[in-house]
């Protein structure tokens, strides 16, 4: 199996299987119980929850969750809720992930303006677009640091920049979030400065249905979801032990020696991308060919993600096919029967139906190697001749 | 334990004349098996009607519900039974009436009687005159409205014993499943097949399917809902065998020899004769699609004309005179409606030329299949049918 869609969800660590096992098994007490049981669950609770800090600026609060999108979603309606008497419009682009374009969804209807700043064929939004956008009635700006679809990796430091001069200069109090859930583990967030970071486990080798919000030190907002008192009252809900600790130990182990394990996923993305655009005729590669390590790098693509269209075909067709050889890749369009199912994101690059219908995502983690990209190629290759040979017939 | 008493009369069953017995032994065992889910059921055929006596602990509506979707059974009563005497007859009715009040809180009613044993000496119009008389006094909140009763209660007076009762709860009516044959029905995942295969089995006859895809370019999904479907199906006529066969081998044939406008019916012709080899195989005796005259391109007079020449086999197509609203209808009625809708891309769709002919002839058919190894490509699609028995949705 050569397992080439990281970017939806990553095989767990072993590691942190055992450890959620033996959670599940043995500790499986309450933390918010009095008796030894639920201390030792609490003293798990408070290990992975050091684990995740080291890899934030070292005085945030973190805020368990159940993902990723739940943490976006806490971030966006606890500031809008905060920050109802200042103002009631925020800012985002229109590459984000369903989990916040349906919040401002949501929003928009309650009344909020809501403005989406434009993304270029590379899928890079301009900083001075989100100065252009900024006024004192804003709230909140909410912008990934890395696109799921074709790996761009997003100006988020200088767009952070711009809102602190605008708040310096205006006495406005603008919080930043940024959607982290495809950057973390592949880039490192331990100088981030922004209020709110979202992170979700598996897909950083950690367990489904945890994550994790961080919240600056200096910013409170109010709890998103109500109850019995849990995580210092912001999140509710009796904790998801066996999850946390998973997701504190799957922190700790993608982030130990990070470089190593980028430089291993560039050369491999890079491998496979010359591959593809030397051996396969008609390709089209959607985002930056020039790949980024940090934060900093915006403008680049991340090692971990590689789009291309393989015009003349249809992506879930190549996807069925590959898939044969026990390739797994993801595709541009959810549901080809329907036209309607093709990728925002794609939309947004000004790509269009062919190209976007033609479109396949590869997501590398650092277990993927060079001898499986002269696989995939060699299937990819064959796989494409024989479909263009047939026509797409649309 | 104590029981409660159900009529089941059957509609058509009872007009076949030599073959009565027949086709009553054959209902009497297929609702046995449908009320098999119940323990201690007791069942038999007293002169036209059915009675079944189930424990009273399960719920009358379960037993109405399942004895209603026997294919067969054209209504239902939940019953009271007494010794065919006018005191008694009195007594019981005049208790079941107190239960209604008590229940419902109605407050007129009407006796409608039936004398079926005539050597019983009371006539029906009597007996209903006096077990009227009877409820009067015994139920003092009770008059009688002969024009809009709010309970009709029916007394039938028969040899063997009088049953009180008031409702007759519809079933499907048609005949006992296995009364009727064996055929095969060409199932795509649309709304037609399903209501063509339930239709045939309504008048009795045993089912088995086959369905076709384009793998890979179709996916897994598609066929999982064939056999969802096939599972609601298998509700109604027990568990089903569906075959399944890959047809992109001779699509891609098609594709790259004939004209693009013939794809549909070239492809349909290919269906026809597989299922019809498949058919003879298996010892079906009939074919069964859900075609509608002039649906889509390839159901258009001239087009059934085009396919049906293929096979020799006779062709049944129960919707073929029916509006796609009541097929619509039928199959919210059966259950499939909701499956059949899931937007998966099934094999008849992958393929779509631009402007499909309409009116093929079958002449210049017959001469673009020329083209082709026909013989092969059906032996190899029939060698290739993998069988999946698919049981009943529980």
């Amino acid at each position: 199996m050569i397992y080439l869609d990281n970017s939806a969800t990553t095989r767990q660590y072993d590691e942190v299987t055992d450890l959620m096992v033996r959670l599940q098994k043995d500790y499986f007490g309450n933390p918010s119980s009095l008796h030894s049981m639920g201390f030792e669950a609490g003293n798990y609770l408070f290990d992975a929850r050091e684990e995740i800090s080291r890899t934030f600026p070292y005085d945030g609060r973190i805020i368990f969750t159940s993902g990723g999108t739940e943490s976006d979603n806490t971030a966006i309606f606890s500031v809008c809720r905060k920050m109802r008497r200042r103002g009631n419009k925020i800012i985002t682009t229109e590459v984000e992930h369903p989990a916040v374009l349906e919040c401002m969804k949501r929003l928009k209807e309650d009344g909020y303006q809501v403005e989406y700043l434009k993304a270029d064929v590379n899928g890079y939004v301009e900083p001075q677009a989100l100065k252009a956008a900024l006024d004192e009635n804003t709230i909140l700006v909410t912008m990934m640091a890395v696109n799921n679809e074709v790996g761009t990796i997003e100006p988020v430091l200088p767009c952070y920049n711009i809102v602190q001069e605008f708040n310096q200069l205006y006495g406005t109090k603008i919080l930043f979030h940024t959607d982290a859930v495809q950057a973390f583990g592949k880039m490192s967030f331990a100088d981030a400065p922004f209020d709110l970071i979202s992170i979700s486990g598996h897909k950083f080798h950690g367990p489904k249905g945890v994550g994790a919000l961080y919240v600056r030190k200096g910013v409170d907002i109010p709890p998103y979801i109500l109850g019995g008192g849990q995580e210092n009252g912001y999140r509710s809900g009796t904790e998801n032990t066996p999850g946390i600790a998973g997701l504190g130990l799957a922190a700790k182990m993608t982030t130990e020696n990070l470089f190593e394990k980028q430089m291993k996923m560039a050369k491999v993305n890079d491998y496979f991308r010359k591959a593809v655009v030397e051996e396969i005729p008609d390709v089209q590669l959607n985002g930056f060919e020039e790949q980024g390590m940090e934060l900093t790098d915006f403008g680049t693509r991340c090692p971990s993600v590689i789009n291309f269209s393989f015009l003349g075909t249809r992506g879930e067709v190549l996807l069925h096919t590959l898939e044969q050889d026990g390739i797994f890749v993801s595709t541009g369009s959810a549901c080809a029967s329907h036209h309607t199912g093709d990728s925002h994101v794609l939309q947004a690059m000004s790509m269009n139906h062919k190209e976007i219908e033609s479109a396949i995502r590869f997501s590398f983690s650092e277990f993927n190697t060079l001898e499986e990209m002269d696989f995939v190629i060699d299937r990819l290759k064959a796989a494409v001749a024989r479909f263009r040979r047939l026509g797409s017939f649309r | 334990m104590e029981k409660n008493l159900y009529i089941v009369r059957c509609g058509e069953v009872a007009l076949k004349g030599m073959n009565r017995p027949y086709f009553e032994r054959v209902l009497l065992e297929r609702v046995r098996g449908a009320l098999s889910i119940y323990e201690d059921v007791e069942s038999r055929w007293i002169g036209g009607l059915m009675l079944v006596r189930v424990p009273e602990t399960v719920p009358q509506n379960d037993v109405v519900r399942t004895a209603s979707k026997v294919f067969g059974v054209a209504t239902v009563s939940p019953a009271k039974c007494c010794v065919p005497d006018m005191e008694e007859i009195g007594k019981t009715a005049a208790a079941y009436m107190m239960d209604i009040i008590e229940k419902e809180g109605i407050q007129s009613f009407k006796v409608k009687a039936k004398r079926v044993d005539k050597t019983f000496p009371v006539q029906s119009p009597d007996i209903g005159r006096q077990v009227g008389a009877t409820i009067l006094k015994t139920c003092k909140v009770l008059h009688v409205d002969v024009h809009d009763p709010d309970v009709l209660l029916y007394v039938d007076v028969r040899a063997e014993g009088a049953y009180i009762y008031r409702d007759k709860i519809k079933g499907f009516g048609g005949l006992p499943l296995g009364t009727n044959g064996k055929g095969l029905i060409l199932m795509s995942g649309g709304i037609d097949s399903p209501v063509a295969a339930f239709m045939m089995a309504k008048r009795g006859m045993r089912i088995e399917a086959i369905h076709f895809h384009s793998y890979p370019y179709t996916s897994q999904r598609a066929q999982k809902k064939v056999e969802d479907l096939c599972g609601v199906l298998a509700g109604y006529m027990g568990s089903i065998k569906m075959y399944v066969v890959n047809l992109l081998p001779i699509q891609e044939q098609i594709v790259q020899n004939c004209p693009e406008d013939e794809t549909t019916i070239l492809v349909r012709r290919f269906m026809m004769r597989i299922a019809e080899q498949m058919a003879v195989k298996k010892h079906d005796m009939m074919l069964i699609t859900g075609e509608d005259l002039g649906q889509v391109a390839s159901q258009t007079a001239e087009a059934l004309v085009v396919t049906d020449s293929v096979v020799k086999m006779p062709v049944m197509r129960p919707l073929i005179a029916m509006d796609k609203v009541d097929i619509m209808e039928k199959a919210q009625e059966i259950g499939t409606y909701d499956i059949s809708i899931q937007p998966y891309e099934d094999c008849c769709t992958v393929f779509l030329p631009k402007h499909p002919v309409t009116k093929p002839k079958l002449k210049n058919i017959e001469k673009s299949e020329e083209a082709l190894d026909v013989d092969a490509l059906v032996k190899a699609a029939v060698d290739s049918a993998e069988t999946i028995l698919i049981e009943p949705k529980k």
